[in-house]
């Protein structure tokens, strides 16, 4: 029930809980917090604390519902402010030109593309644990994924950015699509970069329903809680102080009309998990193709250093490995600063996450080093001469070594148990990860460029003010929408949660009591 | 000709949309599902926080044919993607790129795809919504304060007036049977 029980109110006294406060149970010994069971026979919960579908409700509405800690405001106004700034330099770069960048005849792909790249990678972790791990019944995504789902159509707001400013002439930037226009031609189908224009704005979009869809049963409780507080007639606070206009209207019309009328039916949950089912499907071709056709811009060129056949399935575990340590990067902090998420989030879904990391490091660490060997072993002078006297050793032989560093040496840290089960040191990975793949693809980008076929042309790159600005202005618009979504949407799939809780099962009989199973399960 | 449906009105007037009944565990509403299912209903459904896994077996319910529509929209798409980049490049303004053919499959093969498979999401939401008959917002099931606590931890059987074996006192006393608890009238429609 929404509304707390007479009794509950005195059991809550009696266990010396304050109103609101969850009680936790103890935690068999060795296991981190309970879910780091090592035993086979026994399944690790999923979520901790023996929570009701009661409780996960009253968890996850309460992060939508109540106002959020103090951290909140500060750092949304923080965010929010980068976002502007960054913002700003977008207006001026668009008045100026593009030459604001430092950009110049040899190089003349930089920062723009590498910041593309980067946020379309890191894109690819939230459909991944959405689409792939769905269809590979890994239940644990389900914690995780909403955040995951959200982070991606972010990172892809801030990734569509780039090409869109990139293009110089952007109040021409609708001559990418197949509109007709005022030459009489289309596009160029032939290009690579036009498939890079339908693949990043399908996925966008593809991603969007699905985040969409998922939601809708969650959007479903948030109303209905609302409606009952209305219809109870219970003083709620107002959306502002001198308007008779209380939240619990807002929510109740907003959320209402997300949730599309939705109420549980269970013929209507059949259509809706064959469809998610159908979703997950076409989202796993779809992540794999997304990258892999941003590969092609680079590997259907000539240049030493892009014209690889390893690119696609280089560049997709690249941005799996980029784009989970990004998920680590906002969940760890999100776990410790909202009530009762670690029930949640537990250790193990960090440790399996460190683990993925691990697995799609080392076949990006496999990957740099296999680009050295066909160079080597293709008798292509430009070729062996761009790795082994540019990368290694040339004038960007820090930003490689960086790159070498942070993506091939930290996360081998991650074979050490230890490490994979404290969130502190997986928050660190996944600092120096994200350092690292940025620098990949800086590495990829502006090595190649600089050093062309003759000397005549070589020539170095430094970011301006502009760069820098709109790179930083990126990241702010990323955290602002964040920030956002963690205070106003369901951070978790409340339905999903719930359905992989033991008691969900048609075929577990509790002990007696409501909901509650028995101990071990 | 179909068969006239008798309509049950309260005693205030309404009409009688159905009988709902609450169950305490999913097993207990999976076993009462069964029940109902043998018994002949066909106008009923379960309502449950969370699709219950095994339900629609429980329940008899047919496997939709959305991912057929889903395949043959999808498909639609990627032939129309296919179309347009050939019509566009090979027949309306023939573009020499790089020397080579006009009207290639091969470089049309990743925006083929691309377009297969928005069209296929784009249907699968679509045909979701509007095979389960939504958006509806203004359903008599909603109206019941009680029934809104479906969305939080509650399990629930309704059966509908609309069934042909539907009478207001043998389906409660079944729902009863079946350990429902508190059952009740639902109005309107």
């Amino acid at each position: 029930m929404t509304t707390m029980h007479p009794d509950e109110s005195a059991a809550r006294r009696l266990a010396g809980l304050a109103n609101g406060e969850l009680p936790t149970y103890p935690v068999p010994p060795g296991t981190g917090d309970g879910s780091l069971v090592d035993d086979p026979a026994v399944r690790a919960p999923l979520v901790l604390n023996n929570r009701s579908f009661h409780d996960i409700t009253e968890i996850v509405c309460g992060y939508a519902e109540k106002p959020p800690g103090k951290w909140w405001l500060p750092l949304f106004g923080l965010s929010f402010t980068i976002a502007q700034i960054g913002t700003l330099f977008i207006l001026y770069l668009i008045i100026t030109g593009i030459g604001a960048w430092g950009m110049n005849n040899q190089v003349d792909w930089a920062w723009d593309i590498t910041n593309f790249v980067f946020w379309i990678g890191i894109g690819h972790a939230g459909t991944l644990i959405s689409a792939i791990l769905c269809l590979l019944k890994q239940k644990w995504r389900t914690a995780v994924n909403r955040s995951a789902e959200a982070m991606t159509i972010f990172a892809v707001i801030c990734a569509a950015t780039f090409p869109g400013i990139h293009i110089g002439r952007q109040w021409m930037a609708w001559f990418l699509l197949p509109i007709p226009n005022a030459n009489a031609i289309w596009p160029n189908f032939k290009s690579p970069l036009l498939w890079d224009v339908f693949a990043v704005s399908t996925y966008g979009t593809v991603s969007f329903l699905f985040w969409y869809m998922g939601m809708i049963p969650d959007f479903a409780t948030l109303r209905d809680r609302a409606d009952l507080r209305l219809r109870r007639n219970l003083e709620g606070p107002r959306v502002l102080p001198f308007l008779a206009l209380r939240t619990d209207t807002v929510r109740a019309y907003v959320y209402g009309f997300l949730a599309m009328g939705w109420r549980f039916s269970s013929r209507h949950w059949h259509r809706y998990e064959v469809a998610y089912l159908v979703l997950a499907g076409i989202s796993t071709p779809l992540v794999l193709s997304v990258h892999s056709i941003v590969s092609f811009d680079f590997a259907t060129s000539i240049l030493p250093g892009w014209h690889t056949t390893i690119f696609p399935p280089y560049f997709v575990a690249g941005a799996i490995f980029g784009g989970f340590a990004m998920v680590l990067l906002l969940l760890i902090p999100a776990r410790e600063l909202f009530p009762n998420m670690k029930d949640l989030i537990t250790l193990r879904h960090i440790e399996n996450m460190a683990k993925i990391i691990l697995a799609t490091g080392m076949i990006v660490g496999f990957a740099y080093s296999m680009e050295f060997f066909i160079a080597w072993y293709s008798g292509n002078q430009y070729e062996s001469f761009l790795f082994t006297h540019v990368r290694a050793r040339g004038p960007y032989a820090w930003a490689y070594w960086t790159m070498i560093f942070c993506n091939v040496v930290t996360p081998q840290v991650f074979w050490i148990r230890f490490c994979r089960q404290s969130p502190l040191i997986v928050f660190i990975v996944s600092i120096f990860v994200t350092i690292g793949m940025w620098f990949e693809r800086f590495v990829i980008i502006v090595t190649s460029l600089h050093r062309a076929f003759l000397p005549a042309e070589w020539s170095m790159f430094w970011p301006t003010a502009v760069d820098i600005g709109i790179f930083v202005g990126s990241c702010g618009i990323f955290l602002t929408l964040f920030l956002l979504f963690l205070r106003f949407l369901p951070v978790f799939a409340m339905a999903e949660v719930k359905a992989v809780l033991p008691q969900a099962s048609p075929h577990h009989h509790p002990d007696g009591g409501h909901g509650h199973g028995k101990d071990g399960h | 000709m179909a068969k006239q449906r008798k309509v049950y009105v309260t005693e205030s007037g309404e009409n009688v949309y159905g009988v709902i009944a609450e169950f305490a565990t999913p097993a207990d509403v999976y076993h009462a599902a069964e029940k109902v299912r043998d018994a002949g209903y066909s106008q009923w459904d379960v309502y449950a926080p969370f699709p219950i896994h095994g339900i629609d077996e429980a329940m008899g319910v047919k496997r939709t044919k959305l991912p057929l529509y889903c395949a043959l929209i999808g498909l639609t798409g990627a032939g129309l993607g296919f179309l347009m980049q050939y019509w566009m490049s090979g027949v309306d303004y023939q573009l020499v790129v790089q020397g080579k053919p006009y009207g290639p499959w091969e470089p049309f093969v990743p925006i083929t795809f691309e377009l297969g498979i928005l069209f296929t999401a784009f249907s699968t939401l679509i045909c979701m919504l509007a095979m389960n008959g939504l958006p509806r917002h203004n359903h008599p099931l909603l109206k019941k304060d009680r029934f809104l606590a479906v969305s939080d931890d509650t399990l629930a059987i309704c059966i509908e007036s609309t069934d042909d074996k539907f009478d207001p006192d043998q389906t409660r006393a079944m729902l009863e049977r079946l350990g429902g608890r508190n059952i009740d009238l639902v109005e309107g429609d």
